[in-house]
């Protein structure tokens, strides 16, 4: 039998957790896209399937996506004649991040696993600057909250504003396949869509040097599971006599944060990286079903 | 054994509050016909909602 240290170990379970992960994610990535013809012909999806939300931000707009986008959906709904809540996605919403947190952003988020790839592309990489991390609050409270509610039209109609002026999750899967398909809708393109166009462009340079830069400065969706993150059924355990204080979790989280001071950080999306580099196993990602502590 | 500590039946109470209040709103949407609002915005083109409108 060959003789393995514990650094073999250790690259063993890094690999082993990370190909699960990914399969994970190609999967959910493949139910939420699951029409890909329709980008031939730049028609939208039609079923039933739409009635129901995706977990993760994938643009309904996208001729492949089968669910609704939960944050494209709560400002269609706040904004309509009839209602200016939306009740049934933010119940979904609230229900996902109160079971899962933000394992949804690092599991099933296809907008997550497209700036994951993103990230692979060799450019300089970079770290962010940890002020940036609020603007995804920003961006929920005041264009997806505020905005669809009281800045409405005559009918009283308001319009989704975080989609309209900033989200370039739409732009990228529902903007710009179809304009490619649609060549009366190019007509139309104005001011408006060259500066969602620019925005896109500096969220997908953003994502080549930064990991998963749109989720830790701009999701909005991302914001709400993340403050869930502190109550949420899953979760990361510390086993504090265990650790060694190596720092190797620290230095291989995605989204900079350190598990062992901040277990329940709203910025740590699950992935489980920092669990599979733990030396000493001290680090556990779990359901808790009770706590009473 | 020191497992992170916490008020643990604060969060506790907090995760069962919060799934209890969402399940109801999902319901309440459900009844008053949020799910059709939805479905007729995302199974058309909205302009508005790729920055074109």
């Amino acid at each position: 039998m060959s003789a393995w240290n514990v650094s073999d170990w250790g690259k063993c379970m890094k690999i082993r957790q990370e190909v699960k992960r990914k399969i994970v994610q190609i999967a959910a990535f493949g139910f939420s896209n699951s029409y890909l013809c329709n980008f031939a012909g730049g028609q939208l999806y039609k079923g039933r399937w739409k009635q129901f939300c995706n977990p993760g931000m994938n643009c309904y707009s996208c001729p492949a996506a089968r669910l609704s986008c939960p944050i494209g959906a709560m400002q269609a709904v706040s904004g309509s004649m009839n209602f200016s809540v939306s009740f049934y996605v933010t119940g979904f919403v609230l229900a996902v991040g109160v079971l899962f947190g933000r394992a949804v952003c690092g599991f099933v988020c296809p907008f997550g696993l497209i700036q994951e790839l993103l990230y692979k592309i060799p450019f300089p990489k970079k770290k962010l600057w940890k002020g940036f991390i609020y603007v995804k609050y920003i961006l929920l409270a005041f264009f997806v909250l505020l905005l669809p509610v009281i800045h409405t039209n005559e009918l009283g109609m308001g319009a989704p504003a975080f989609c309209e002026y900033i989200c370039p999750v739409g732009t990228l899967e529902g903007g710009l396949p179809l304009l490619a398909t649609h060549p009366e809708l190019r007509k139309v393109v104005g001011a408006l869509f060259s500066i969602k166009a620019c925005i896109l462009a500096l969220t997908l340079v953003g994502c080549l040097a930064i990991c998963r830069f749109f989720c830790k400065v701009m999701c909005p969706l991302g914001a709400i599971y993340g403050i869930l993150n502190k109550i949420s059924l899953y979760h990361m355990e510390v086993d504090k006599e265990r650790c060694i204080s190596c720092g190797q979790c620290h230095a291989e989280c995605p989204m900079d944060v350190d598990p062992v001071k901040t277990p329940d950080s709203a910025e740590c999306i699950r992935c489980g990286k920092c669990t599979a580099c733990c030396p000493k196993e001290a680090l556990a990602l779990k359901f808790r079903f009770m706590d009473f502590r | 054994m020191d497992w992170n500590k916490g008020s643990g039946w604060k969060r506790q109470a907090a995760r069962g509050l919060v799934f209890l209040a969402a399940a109801g709103m999902m319901a309440w949407g459900v009844y008053r016909g949020e799910m059709t609002v939805m479905l007729g915005k995302a199974v058309n083109v909205c302009l508005e909602c790729i920055g074109l409108g």
